[in-house]
């Protein structure tokens, strides 16, 4: 399928795609750093969203900066900044969630040099009227301060087109999802990976192009149901950028065939509201999103969530990533492989550290654990 | 059957030894810190008896409302900092562990967590709370460790939300703190199923602010020399303006240490003897290590005059507005030290070494505390290039003793004291 090649390119080397799509477009590029960014408006505003998912290798410059107890998803994504790679940027943006994101827009404040730098000081409880206004409230003076650093004026017109593109996006994407939960011989682990990211990165209307393209392919091509003998498994957790994962899953005799992750289904859950006030319509998804653990929406409803999703989607069992260093997943952790517990679904732990353990080793695990299933 | 009645029993006990103390301290002419912490404590743990609510709180939350409503205020990470203190840490962290919580979480959390399924620790536990108040003014840790302990009590949260101010207080931020205070009285009448009383709350406050300006006082008087106290003796002192500012008693207390320290200051009488050099601390104290540490830095003729930890209960008290008390709250609570991006720490900090009039910054990267640690490291520079004076920087854990490397730790710091040794000499010359 070469048009899945053409977003493995673009993930291979994603800098050079972007300094490239400057070239060509003269638009501007604003990374950013998690799923709770409001790229809808970045896009509108006629930037390019980039996110940023920071390097698992070499780090040593942020050591200057980061104590050795900090996660490597914000130690990479600093030694990235730091290093100049990314002086394709034009600004960078920080939703606030997590206290050791919250430390690193202050880091990159202070040493990192963009045009612009623009904090999202979200709400952390979700689930209140008060917080419903404030996230608002926040997304309107997100919007000015963006228009002042682009130099642009957003209008609700603009604002209600990308609304539309992002909706046929994740719409498009829950298909996959869906498609590749039933016939997951039709595309790797590993290029399915790809194209998650890619959403991530890629000119959006292109990247709606080519996966429709993608989709009408896989549909009209033949076969690639799930092996009988596969075990089914979600992934859970930290954010993963490791697609080889998916791979030695895969060669352990399990397939993924739905995860919880914000580099997965969480960035696609949700449609926005195309009859409602654009930046509401984006407040409202937020809320009503499955959370990430760094928010708050109640006590138990991410485990029901997870729950949910292993039994819609027929799993087998559910492997639990945790990235080293990440508070809000540890804590989280201990009450959820209880609900899993008591309801008899298998549960393996995984600790990330910077890089993944040896993939022969990993294998192993694996196999134990889809053995059990 | 039988062990209800030994429990009940008990709990007399310790309800009649608070009273008793009570009584017999009104002859003393000002409490002591252990009385007054035994009292709290037992009235705390008798609440069941007495009638009382109990709301877990945490250190940055606004205290204030729970007192004008009668309800006791408890602390976990003031316990957090007894457990440390004690070493009873370790053990505690350990079955946290064991529980499946990662020994990279922050250990006040983890004890207390682990703390709560046994009837151990120090006081043999806390009192079980009858609501949760979480204020996030200090990290994203407590919103998760109150969600444990809601999901383990059953009992109602509430999360007080205040947004990191990273380079400004915003309209939208002030706007949203402010309507999360009616939430929050809201919430305590539904608790205590009774009308929130707004001039108790008032009467509250104004004492609360004014134990403010007291602390802030106190620890003022470090800035004479010698210094009349140490930032040890702060860590000691501050129990009472962490858990119970607003009441009458603590400003009693505070008003007697200050009349204590101004006479100290009179008599030219210095914490450390033969002050020589002058330092400041960063970050939550190594409770486990206070007096080890209190000696190493004395033995050296240092003092450490101050600290940006005991100063963040009183730092927002610029924002306090007579008129109406009450709307200053949304302020004086999310402006807090650790709510403020780490260029804005810096600049505090660096005010706080000009005004203490000190030789180096001690700065301990507490694996624990992620929001107060991160940063530390550019706060190092921005201070060694404004100030120029040596810092040291060690690593540890608050409440945790089971990684201190003391033979470290004491080979860096007479390191570090000979820096600023030689600093001296050739300033001199
Ligand atoms: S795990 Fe949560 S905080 Fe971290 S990047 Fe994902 S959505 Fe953001
Ligand atoms: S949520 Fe976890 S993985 Fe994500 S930035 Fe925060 S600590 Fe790191
Ligand atoms: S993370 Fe830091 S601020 Fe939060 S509870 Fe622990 S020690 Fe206190």
């Amino acid at each position: 399928m070469e048009k899945i090649t053409e977003f493995k390119n673009i993930i291979t080397d994603s800098y050079a795609y972007c300094r490239k799509y400057k070239e060509e477009t003269g638009k501007k590029i604003v990374g950013y750093t998690c799923s709770y960014t409001p790229e809808e408006i970045i896009y509108a505003a006629g930037a390019l969203p980039f996110r940023l998912f920071g390097t698992n290798e070499g780090i040593h410059l942020a050591d200057a900066n980061l104590q050795s107890y900090c996660c490597s998803l914000v130690r990479g994504i600093l030694e990235e900044g730091l290093s100049g790679r990314l002086d394709f940027l034009d600004g960078a943006v920080f939703p606030h969630t997590c206290d050791s994101f919250q430390r690193l827009s202050d880091i990159w404040r202070i040493n990192v040099a963009h045009k612009f730098h623009l904090d999202i000081v979200l709400p952390v409880k979700l689930n209140t009227a008060s917080a419903r206004q404030y996230m608002i409230d926040i997304l309107e003076k997100f919007k000015k301060d963006l228009e002042h650093a682009l130099s642009v004026k957003i209008t609700d017109a603009m604002l209600s087109d990308t609304i539309k593109t992002y909706n046929q996006i994740r719409a498009l994407m829950r298909k996959l999802y869906a498609i590749r939960a039933q016939r997951t011989e039709i595309i790797s682990g590993r290029d399915f990976h790809s194209i998650i990211k890619a959403a991530m990165i890629m000119d959006r209307p292109l990247f709606l192009k080519t996966l429709g393209e993608v989709i009408a392919q896989i549909e009209k091509a033949p076969g690639g149901e799930i092996k009988s003998d596969a075990k089914r498994i979600v992934l859970a957790g930290s954010i993963c950028s490791h697609p080889d994962i998916y791979d030695i899953i895969e060669n352990a005799g399990g397939v993924v065939v739905w995860d919880d992750l914000c580099t997965g289904s969480r960035y696609f859950d949700g449609v926005l509201d195309e009859k409602a006030s654009p930046l509401a319509a984006i407040a409202q998804r937020y809320l009503d999103r499955p959370i990430c653990p760094a928010k708050h929406a109640g006590l138990t409803d991410r485990g029901e969530n997870i729950v949910r999703i292993v039994r819609e989607s027929k799993a087998d069992g559910i492997v639990f990533l945790l990235l080293k260093f990440c508070d809000p997943h540890a804590f989280d952790y201990p009450y959820i492989k209880e609900m899993l517990d008591k309801e008899n679904i298998p549960c393996m732990l995984l600790d990330m550290e910077e890089q993944l353990p040896a993939a022969g080793q990993l294998q192993t695990r694996f196999e134990t654990f889809i053995q059990i299933l | 059957m039988k062990k209800q009645i030994l429990e009940f029993l008990k709990t007399i006990l310790i309800f009649s030894f608070g009273k008793f103390k009570k009584f017999t301290l009104r002859f003393k002419k000002t409490k002591t810190m252990k009385d007054m912490m035994i009292v709290y404590y037992s009235e705390a743990k008798s609440a069941r008896l007495t009638g009382k609510k109990v709301a877990w709180i945490t250190s940055g939350g606004p205290v204030e409302p729970l007192l004008a409503m009668g309800i006791i205020p408890v602390y976990p990470e003031n316990y957090g900092a007894m457990i440390g203190a004690s070493k009873m840490g370790g053990g505690l962290c350990e079955k946290a562990e064991a529980m499946g919580y990662s020994s990279d979480l922050c250990s006040y959390a983890r004890a207390d967590i682990a703390c709560a399924t046994i009837n151990g620790g120090p006081l043999q536990g806390l009192p079980k709370p009858d609501m949760l108040v979480c204020c996030n003014n200090i990290c994203g840790t407590v919103l998760k460790w109150y969600e444990v302990q809601a999901r383990y009590f059953n009992v109602p949260l509430f999360i007080l939300d205040t947004p990191i101010c990273h380079t400004e207080y915003t309209p939208e931020i002030a706007k949203y703190v402010r309507s999360q205070f009616d939430e929050y009285f809201a919430f305590l009448e539904s608790a205590c199923k009774r009308k929130f009383n707004y001039d108790r709350l008032n009467e509250v406050l104004l004492r609360s602010f004014q134990t403010q300006v007291l602390w802030q006082e106190i620890l003022d008087t470090t800035t004479n020399k010698p210094s009349p106290m140490t930032a040890f003796d702060a860590f000691f002192h501050m129990a009472l303006i962490v858990t119970l500012r607003g009441t009458p008693e603590v400003i009693d207390y505070y008003t007697a240490l200050l009349a204590t320290m101004k006479e100290r200051v009179t008599r030219g009488i210095g914490a450390v003897p033969n002050e020589k050099y002058r330092l400041l601390w960063d970050n939550i104290p190594i409770w486990h290590r206070m007096k080890w540490l209190s000696q190493k830095f004395a033995s050296q003729s240092a003092c450490l005059v101050a600290d940006t930890y005991t100063s963040a209960w009183c730092g927002t008290l610029k924002y306090v507005s007579g008129d109406n008390p009450i709307d200053s709250l949304a302020e004086v609570y999310t402006r807090i030290y650790l709510n403020i991006g780490v260029d804005e720490m810096a600049k505090m900090i660096i005010a706080m070494i000009d005004k203490y009039d000190v030789d180096g910054l001690v700065l301990h990267s507490n694996r624990s505390c992620k929001p107060y640690s991160f940063g530390q490291l550019d706060i190092q520079r921005i201070v060694e290039q404004e100030r120029g004076i040596p810092c040291l920087m060690i690593e540890a854990d608050m409440a945790d003793e089971r990684s201190f490397s003391e033979s470290q730790i004491s080979t860096r710091i007479d390191a570090f004291m000979e820096i600023i040794k030689e600093r001296e000499e050739t300033s001199k010359k």
